[in-house]
């Protein structure tokens, strides 16, 4: 068992130690054009990175942390939970707008009439509707026609972008305003700031860190759970086992979307308070580098949504104390990306390599298992 | 060299040794064949011998060892080595492009050209007809491969490399998808190509067969060699023992079958594929209680498309299907499941299990949504666990425990956990389609016995199988499935092997003439 976790943890690990070191070399390498420095000053890396190190450990960098790594653990169960079906969720900018868009409708709307008790919960139920409707759409037309979700996905980015466009600058703008602004709602936020002595601290923080037990229960100890599972390690087999194939992607990919509008309705509600026109955001493609680090585990999604959150929290320090701009971490994040893929195609193909006589599709995609037979 | 071997063996293999991580797979194999001679390499699934083929053909490398061609060690690096070498493989899956022709086939890949540009098509064709005549191949060389029976296609298999000058030829199991005739036939080619010089390699695990083909017999087990014999000095239950390292029973005793019921009606049963041809133009069935009903015929002339409307995989177009005396045409697999279905999916990789998942959910696949497996939503692991440990128990799994995923599980133990997972409750009907392909004599007999424990029990059992022994064995009665219908059923204690293989072969219209 033990060893199970262990080796199901080499791997991401691998990746970050080794993005870590591409990251340093790129800082070696690139000193120069950091305000008083040398060319190639190899103090450079460690000082970044000691300065990103120091930038999180403080009581602010934590509470900054956490509240960095909100969308991305929620955005980050939501791509786990569609690959867990063998669904790719591409679609999260889309369904991440569309939460943040209902959050502001519901607290424009109502919010001044019936304070924050009521406005807010019903905002964040707002939201997550509206990212399971995003969710629920290329979901409806894969069960139906058989539309890939990852093209359905993509183009839907593009048209809940524009919707939420034309609702900032339509409906929900704010009279009067010099350009398309909604309404600022950190007026009203009183009881989102949980721990008052904090900079930062929201209550959305605790709904992620609730959502990763619970979508775990509903995964691994509920029937539904068993047969997402099995509908995404096989689904010839999960049809076999008469399970509705069709019905499970329709109910996965809402899940999946109602999460992502759960991420997007907490960053508005807790962090953003306002978006004006051109409102936009990196977190559904940042969620599917999360979700990769922790091979679709709830718990994994936990831990890497907090070590990415945590490289954002502790960035504006690097920039401060090093002068290494906050970039370095989008770097780094495709860095890890990108050994992650590494090593999939690498498994790929060396199982073809090796002429296994039989296609094992299925372990294949499920991944951290070994195929091989001991017979 | 043998004994009595002309001279210098035209192949001879020294202590081969191909280790795989945590197995080894051949453990120092010697083997060797002269020319002019059909040797056979006997053993289980697993045994080794398609391990030891490749490393000939050279798919794998060998850890340790020499191949030596004529007394001369080479070195095989490629396929394409290998061809060059004068040895060729027909595999158990073809390896044909059906659209083309025999003679496009039989080209492709070793071409000649006419010019820079252009095939030298008369050429070929002209060699291709002197092998053709040479060996008594009766193939039309324009014929497209997609409209030749699966004999016919292995011939072709067995034309492409006489055209590329084998000399040693392997045939990995030629005749699992073969009617009697079939075999006849290719056993005739055979021989014929021995007489010629050639060297064969025969890969079975078909006792008789063996006994019947090969000028020696080399029997390996568990990646090694346990011995050498001439079919005049032996016999099957000896090649059995040492195949299997016990003595075994080699037909299962099914005793009397004690007849109740009607529990399967199937009537005018119409299927159709996507494209909308007619698979099923019209089938009549009927299975009672206590009765195992085998369904003989060649693959692919509709027993698929059968089974799978049984169980409720497919959508028929028409006729109707009884249960019990209750109308379940068209339900779906899980009400069939309800209704006391057992079914065993042909391709147990594809529908019988999840291959990442631990044993334990994979023996709850198709029950895991109602108690007591699980309440009101909620999976119950520790009943799941325990009906598991029991279910491994009782059905003799070899894994080493309930939560290594069903991917390190030998092919016989994959099965038994689909034979667990289905029999282990009520059944009034078991549809069982090739149950124990592929599988080990061990893990064969097993199935057997507990399909007959079934039938005792009072279930019905429709059991299909490409594999006309294993229906000759089992069956109380025997249907024959040829192009969508039933040509022929027949008892299974009077039925004989070479009638059912001409009905299936041909559907019954020789054996009307023959008869008549």
């Amino acid at each position: 068992m033990t060893r199970r976790v262990i080796q199901s943890l080499a791997e991401p690990l691998a990746a970050i130690v080794l993005a870590l070191l591409a990251g340093g070399i790129m800082i070696f390498l690139l000193s120069g054009l950091v305000p008083g420095r040398q060319p190639f000053d190899a103090r450079l890396p460690i000082d970044a990175y000691g300065a990103l190190v120091s930038g999180i450990v403080s009581f602010n960098g934590l509470t900054s942390t956490l509240v960095y790594s909100t969308p991305l653990i929620l955005g980050g169960l939501g791509v786990a939970v569609g690959f867990k079906a063998g669904l790719f969720n591409i679609g999260g900018r889309g369904q991440f707008l569309m939460g943040s868009i209902a959050s502001v409708a519901v607290i424009s709307a109502i919010g001044g009439a019936t304070g924050p008790w009521i406005a807010i919960p019903l905002a964040l139920l707002a939201g997550a509707l509206a990212g399971a409707l995003a969710g629920f759409i290329p979901g409806f037309l894969k069960a139906t026609s058989g539309a890939h979700e990852v093209v359905t996905t993509i183009m839907l980015n593009y048209i809940l972008f524009y919707v939420s466009n034309w609702a900032i600058k339509g409906p929900l703008t704010l009279p009067r305003a010099p350009q398309p602004t909604t309404q600022d709602i950190s007026e009203l936020n009183g009881a989102l700031y949980v721990l008052p002595f904090t900079r930062d601290l929201h209550i959305g923080v605790f709904i992620a860190l609730l959502a990763v037990p619970i979508i775990w229960f509903v995964l691994y100890k509920t029937t539904l759970g068993f047969e997402i599972r099995s509908a995404g390690a096989n689904p010839d087999a999960a049809r076999y086992a008469g399970m509705k194939t069709r019905r499970l992607i329709v109910l996965t990919m809402s899940l999946s979307g109602l999460l992502m509008g759960l991420a997007g309705s907490v960053t508005l509600l807790g962090q953003v308070h306002q978006t004006s026109f051109g409102y936009d955001t990196g977190i559904g493609f940042d969620a599917i580098t999360v979700a990769l680090l922790a091979s679709s585990n709830p718990i994994g999604v936990l831990f890497s949504g907090l070590l990415l959150g945590a490289m954002r929290a502790g960035s504006p320090a690097m920039q401060s104390q090093a002068g290494v701009p906050p970039d370095l971490i989008n770097a780094l994040q495709a860095i890890i990306l990108l050994f992650l893929i590494v090593n999939v195609l690498r498994r790929v193909l060396a199982r073809r390599r090796a002429g296994t006589s039989t296609p094992e599709p299925a372990a294949l995609t499920a991944g951290k298992y070994s195929t091989e037979s001991v017979q | 060299m043998t004994q009595d071997g002309p001279g210098v063996p035209a192949l001879e293999m020294r202590g081969m040794t191909k280790r795989y991580p945590g197995v080894v797979a051949n453990d120092h194999i010697d083997l060797d064949v002269c020319p002019g001679e059909i040797h056979a390499l006997l053993g289980e699934n697993g045994a080794g011998k398609t391990t030891l083929m490749n490393v000939l053909y050279g798919l794998a490398r060998p850890d340790e060892g020499q191949i030596l061609l004529d007394g001369k060690p080479v070195q095989i690096a490629s396929p394409a080595d290998a061809i060059a070498r004068g040895i060729s493989m027909v595999h158990q899956h073809f390896m044909l492009v059906p659209v083309l022709s025999v003679a496009d086939n039989v080209i492709l890949g070793a071409e000649t050209m006419a010019n820079p540009i252009f095939l030298d098509r008369k050429q070929a064709r002209r060699k291709i007809a002197d092998l053709a005549g040479r060996f008594g191949f009766e193939l039309d060389p324009e014929a497209k491969v997609a409209s030749l029976s699966v004999g016919q296609q292995q011939r072709v298999e067995i034309l492409k490399a006489l055209y590329r000058e084998a000399r040693i030829l392997v045939l990995d199991e030629p005749t699992a998808v073969l009617t009697p005739q079939e075999t006849d036939e290719i056993f005739g080619l055979l021989r014929r190509l021995a007489a010629d010089g050639r060297s064969i390699v025969f890969i079975s695990h078909k006792l008789y067969e063996v006994l019947e083909i090969a000028d020696r017999i080399t029997v390996i087990r568990r990646g090694k060699v346990i011995g050498e014999r001439r079919p005049a000095e032996t016999t099957e239950e000896e090649l059995a023992e040492l195949m299997v390292g016990r003595a075994v029973e080699l037909t299962a005793d099914r005793g009397e079958s004690h007849v109740g019921r009607p529990m399967l009606q199937i009537e005018g049963l119409r299927v159709a594929d996507a494209r909308h041809r007619e698979i099923i133009p019209g089938l009549s069935l009927e299975v009672r209680a206590g009765e195992i009903v085998g369904v003989a015929g060649v693959a692919g002339n509709g027993q698929d498309e059968l089974v799978e409307s049984i169980v409720g995989m497919r959508t028929p177009q028409g006729g109707k299907v009884t249960l019990d005396g209750r109308d379940v045409t068209g339900l779906s697999p899980r009400k069939m499941n309800m209704a006391e279905v057992a079914y065993v999916p042909g391709d147990r990789h594809r529908f019988g299990l999840i291959l990442a998942f631990p044993v334990y959910d994979n023996l709850v696949l198709t029950g895991y949504y109602s108690p007591p497996y699980s309440r009101s939503f909620l999976r119950d692991d520790q009943a799941i666990k325990s009906s598991a440990e029991r279910q491994v128990e009782k059905f003799d799994i070899r894994t080493p425990s309930i939560n290594v995923p069903a991917a390190t599980l030998s092919g016989g133990n994959q099965q038994k956990v689909i034979v667990a997972r289905e029999f282990d409750r009520p059944l009034k009907l078991l549809v069982l389609d090739q149950p124990t392909r592929g599988l080990d004599v061990g893990s064969i007999e097993f199935i057997h016995r507990q399909i007959i424990a079934k039938r005792d029990a009072g279930a019905a059992v429709l059991l299909v199988s490409a594999e006309l022994d294993e229906v000759m064995e089992m069956s109380d009665r025997i249907a024959v499935m040829y192009r969508g219908r039933i040509v022929a059923e027949m008892d299974g204690r009077t039925a004989d092997k070479s009638e059912v293989g001409l009905y299936m072969a041909t559907g019954g219209r020789e054996a009307a003439e023959a008869t008549a």
